[in-house]
């Protein structure tokens, strides 16, 4: 009895002494991304989040990063090869990542993974995300005020929860201060492509559009606006500020940052657990860009005090009473969406008058 | 004045070295643009062709060669039938997408049954899947004419968009929450194309692409068929007067193309990727054309083409992440590979001499 509380303790004491030698050791973090770091839009952001880790921690933190990874075997042997070169923590930024990252997590269990958007855990897999639903209320409330032809066009990339709670969220705020408002869809299958963005762009101004919100990554959407003239947008993932003086009137920004340093900070610490996050515009993780004089004073005054409310809790984007697209019911007066309706979410709501792709 | 001279035959010698020139070539054209970048020129070509086979983890890298270089060895050995004959087939990607949901829609039409011969039946949809997909430019190009380069590459378009339609409806994982995407075949074992021996890498599509690669060389050298295709292509008029039937003949090398193609597409879906996904398809159909002409549309010249495509791409990865090169620079890298193997071809059909210039 004795002899093994003996071993036990000697066990935890060597125990805490690795976790405590692990604390004096730098950290290695590796990046993977889905696209360029120079594509100005949600790998750019990505980047940015790396860099503000390596500027928060100087010579503490070593990253490394692997761009345009394809999603499944390849992104599973770029992992697996930062983890072989030691490293500590690796974020997967992408949901396509989602099952290389499950695999590569079970083969290094000393390794920390982080997987962005997806829905899969484990002892040393955490999963992180943004609201980004409420970001775009706030856009969705611009554009409804905005619109002259009262047609709005939406670049969806692929008809996925994530984006259709974006659309929901953009079309019920533009619906409450603009009654006559109507979105039209275009899917482009991608989440990053210049040429077919634009096509998109294109097509939709062509049917009236004279606002476009985007949820595909490059800034060809608003390049095309700004050709066609009288038209507006919004920058996405990215501030786009490149486009502040054309159509860009506001913008939706994936701030990682914050969070990023967060986590390397526990990893350095020795405090990191797994963990499922989604935080919103009240963390810091969404933000709105810098609104421009081209929106009148009244409406970029709702917006801001509308970007409050979100933040500090106060309102809920997802207040019923709400109905799905074919009538029924979804939530009641006053009732708030719970988070895992909000994750699987898989329909439009009334008013809508688009279909989802099968 | 240096002049171009046609050569009487081909030079063989030269065949066998433009390859090789080629590569060497890009190594230093490759390392000069490292250089520029400012990373070591040395170190960044070691990383690439070094590591992956000799390096410290390259016990982990050799089995991912093998992973990385047997659908293109096995799409570009269905591809350089159709080349040799001047059949330009240039869909690859899309009969590879065809044949791996006709693939996992086998498996995914049994799912949850565990049985021996769904993986079989799996792989003759595969096929099939990818040899249908070919056969429409074939047909389309028999019946009335059409250009196979086209029709063949604005499939591939169309068979994108399937692929899309498949992972949002048809084979969506019932429990993935909505989330677009099959079920994980890695997960069903009937359905799985595991590694026969345990991280050796050494999967079902590997013992495929080297049967090919055996077949292929059979039959070009000892068959009828294979000097019809050589025919064909060094001299299509003889070939009439031979006897070869160009109907036939398209038919067949579209068609093996398409299945191969629809085979390395199966064999990765319930493989290495595990998954139909709206972004399965990472490009093999294209890279393969690189490899089908890298090695010289010589069976054995491809399959060491293969090998050497594999290595760039892990290597490249390697080189990314730990000398911080951009991915840009990898692909030009690779890029530059084809570009001075086109360029050296000259020197096998021509002679470069030095002569005076004459007054006219």
């Amino acid at each position: 009895m004795k002899f093994t509380s003996l071993l036990a303790s000697t066990a935890m004491a060597l125990g805490l002494a690795t976790s405590a030698m692990a604390q004096d050791d730098k950290v290695k973090v590796g990046f993977i991304y889905v696209g360029p770091i120079g594509d100005g839009g949600y790998t750019y952001e990505h980047n940015q989040g790396r860099l503000a880790v390596m500027e928060e921690f100087g010579d503490k933190a070593e990253t490394t990063y692997v761009e345009s990874v394809p999603e499944g075997p390849d992104a599973e042997r770029v992992m697996t090869q930062m983890a072989l070169d030691g490293a500590d923590l690796i974020f997967a930024t992408s949901f396509g990542f989602m099952d290389a990252t499950v695999n590569t997590a079970k083969k290094f269990p000393d390794v920390k993974f982080e997987h962005a958007t997806g829905y899969k855990t484990a002892p040393n897999l955490a999963i992180y995300n943004a609201r980004f639903y409420e970001g775009r209320a706030v856009l969705g409330h611009i554009a409804g005020n905005m619109t002259e032809s009262n047609i709005i066009g939406y670049i969806g990339s692929y008809p996925i929860p994530e984006v259709l709670r974006g659309i929901n969220s953009a079309y019920i705020h533009a619906k409450k201060v603009n009654p006559d408002v109507q979105f039209k869809i275009v899917w482009a299958y991608t989440w990053f492509d210049p040429a077919k963005e634009a096509d998109a762009a294109k097509v939709l101004i062509e049917q009236g559009a004279d606002v476009i919100l985007q949820h595909t990554d490059s800034t060809a959407p608003l390049a095309a606006a700004e050709a066609a003239g009288n038209v507006i947008g919004f920058g996405q993932a990215s501030d786009m500020a490149e486009y502040k003086d054309g159509p860009r009137v506001s913008s939706i920004i994936d701030n990682w940052g914050p969070y990023y340093i967060e986590r390397v900070g526990k990893v350095l610490d020795g405090t990191w657990e797994t963990a499922d996050t989604w935080a919103g515009i009240g963390d810091g993780m969404v933000q709105i860009g810098e609104i421009t004089d081209r929106v009148p004073e009244d409406v970029k005054a709702e917006a801001l005090a509308l970007m409050d409310t979100i933040a500090s809790g106060a309102y809920h984007p997802f207040t019923g009473p709400l109905n799905k697209q074919d009538g029924t019911q979804w939530l009641a007066e006053g009732e708030v969406a719970e988070d895992q309706a909000l994750l699987g979410m898989d329909f439009f709501v009334e008013g809508i008058d688009a279909e989802i792709p099968k | 004045m240096i002049v171009l001279e046609k050569r009487p035959q081909p030079s063989r010698g030269w065949a066998l070295a433009t390859p090789v020139l080629a590569v060497l070539a890009t190594m230093l054209f490759g390392g000069l643009l490292f250089a520029v970048l400012g990373k070591n020129p040395v170190e960044a070509i070691a990383t690439i062709f070094y590591d992956p086979l000799f390096g410290p983890h390259a016990s982990y890298y050799r089995p991912q060669l093998l992973v990385k270089g047997a659908p293109l060895v096995l799409i570009a050995i269905g591809l350089s039938l159709g080349f040799k004959a001047n059949i330009w087939n240039i869909g690859a990607e899309g009969q590879y997408i065809v044949g791996a949901l006709a693939g996992a829609g086998v498996a995914l039409a049994f799912y949850p049954l565990e049985a021996w011969f769904i993986f079989p039946l799996m792989v003759i949809a595969g096929a099939l899947g990818g040899w249908a997909w070919a056969m429409i430019p074939a047909l389309l190009k028999v019946r009335f004419g059409t250009n196979e380069i086209l029709v063949s590459l604005m499939l591939v378009y169309v068979a994108e968009q399937l692929l899309a339609s498949m992972s949002l409806g048809l084979l969506k994982n019932p429990q993935g929450m909505g989330f677009p995407g099959s079920r994980n075949l890695q997960q069903y074992e009937s359905a799985h194309n595991a590694d026969l021996i345990a991280n050796t890498g050494m999967h079902w599509g590997v013992v495929a692409a080297l049967i090919s690669v055996i077949f292929a060389y059979i039959l070009l050298n000892r068959h009828m068929l294979g000097f019809h295709i050589r025919l064909t292509g060094d001299a299509p008029r003889a070939a009439r007067f031979a006897g070869v039937r160009p109907a036939r003949l398209i038919l067949f090398c579209l068609g093996t193309g398409g299945a191969l193609a629809g085979l390395a597409g199966m064999f990765e879906v319930s493989g290495p990727s595990g998954q139909v996904s709206i972004d399965f398809n990472v490009g093999y159909g294209f890279t393969a054309i690189i490899v089908a002409f890298l090695g010289r549309l010589h069976p054995v010249g491809i399959l060491l083409a293969g090998a050497l495509l594999a290595l760039t791409y892990i290597g490249g990865e390697i080189a990314q992440a730990q000398l911080g090169l951009p991915a840009a620079a990898i692909q030009v890298f690779q890029g530059m590979l084809l570009f001075f193997l086109l360029a050296l071809d000259l020197l096998t059909n021509y002679r470069v001499r030095m002569r005076k210039t004459e007054v006219a």
